[in-house]
């Protein structure tokens, strides 16, 4: 059972890594683009950098102390 | 597109890799034996191999818009976990990766772990400790040059990239003898972030259906910008930590 364990969190930690909201932040922007680009016919390429962005500076202010 | 960009990416990537599988096995190698050292490089290597070999041709099987989509997610997650630890590194809220202190505390655990022979390895711990350094530091090549590969569709021009990258760290290793402290590994990650970022979001995007203005050439554009909100965001909280003054988070600091 611990071998299995170490294994999933090997993965976990190989492919989320330090901040799992970063991941859910693609996979969001990514379901959002194929929603408006399928289903609302918007070709939202600038979407996911967007979401990418955001992302990456959510994920750092969470990380450093504030005032 | 260009093969070029492709090899640049996977040879700086697999660089940072292989200059931290490095300091392992050097440790390994001169503090307990060689040949158990290279005993364990060589069996991770073939493990690598295998699994290149097993996963590289079956990718290519997918659907491409399928492909693009799932490691286009991937690579977007794989290179913001790079980017931010880089941000965070530049701007004194992470500890530096030093690989003269790796390397110190590797050789440390080294010289105090019992020497035991085990299925015709002389020093198991100097087998397991190369063993492990390689496959854990190279399953992050093989990820990269299968995901580049299949998604350019030239795993060829990608394993040229990483094996670039292999022979010229181990050949400077093997001039020097010591870990490769000289390195600017952070910005070398930070640029590999920023290509990881780019081309996740450009195959990503695709693969959820969108067409990009100038298709292949759209990329010449979003690397850059990438590049740039990620220098934004070292200003953004060097200045922060000025305002602040505050010390680096200990759990950011501690973490590799």
């Amino acid at each position: 059972m611990n071998r299995i364990k170490a294994f999933g969190a090997f993965w976990y930690d190989f492919v989320i890594g330090d901040d799992w909201q970063v991941a859910a932040f693609i996979v969001a922007g990514l379901g959002l683009t194929a929603i408006l680009t399928h289903a609302a016919g918007v070709n939202a390429w600038w979407l996911l950098p967007l979401v990418a962005f955001a992302a990456l500076g959510w994920s750092l202010y969470r990380a450093t102390p504030r005032k | 597109m260009n093969a070029l960009p492709l090899i640049l990416t996977v040879f700086v990537a697999c660089a940072v890799e292989a200059i931290e599988a490095l300091t392992i096995v050097l440790a390994a190698g001169i503090t307990r034996e060689w040949k158990s050292t290279f005993q364990g490089m060589a069996v991770a290597l073939v493990v690598l191999a295998a699994i290149t070999a097993v996963v590289g041709p079956a990718i290519t099987y997918l659907p491409l818009t399928a492909l693009r989509l799932v490691v286009g997610a991937l690579l977007a997650i794989f290179g913001l976990q790079w980017l931010r630890k880089a941000v965070l590194r530049a701007t004194g809220y992470k500890a530096l990766h030093d690989e003269a202190s790796a390397y110190l505390r590797e050789v440390s655990a080294a010289e105090t772990a019992a020497k035991e022979s085990k299925r015709g390895v002389s020093d198991w711990y100097a087998f397991t400790l190369a063993f492990k350094g390689v496959l854990l530091e190279g399953l992050e090549v093989v990820f990269i040059v299968i995901t580049f590969g299949a998604n350019q569709k030239n795993i060829g021009a990608a394993v040229i990239g990483a094996a670039a990258a292999i022979v010229v760290v181990t050949v400077t290793g093997i001039a020097v003898r010591a870990p490769l402290t000289k390195v600017p590994e952070n910005w070398m990650k930070f640029a590999v972030g920023i290509m990881l970022t780019s081309f996740g979001t450009f195959w990503g995007a695709e693969g959820a259906g969108v067409a990009w203005p100038g298709n292949d050439a759209a990329l010449l554009v979003l690397v850059p910008v990438v590049g740039l909100v990620s220098a934004g965001y070292v200003f953004w909280l060097r200045s922060r930590k000025g305002a602040v003054g505050a010390p680096a988070r200990q759990s950011e600091v501690l973490s590799s």
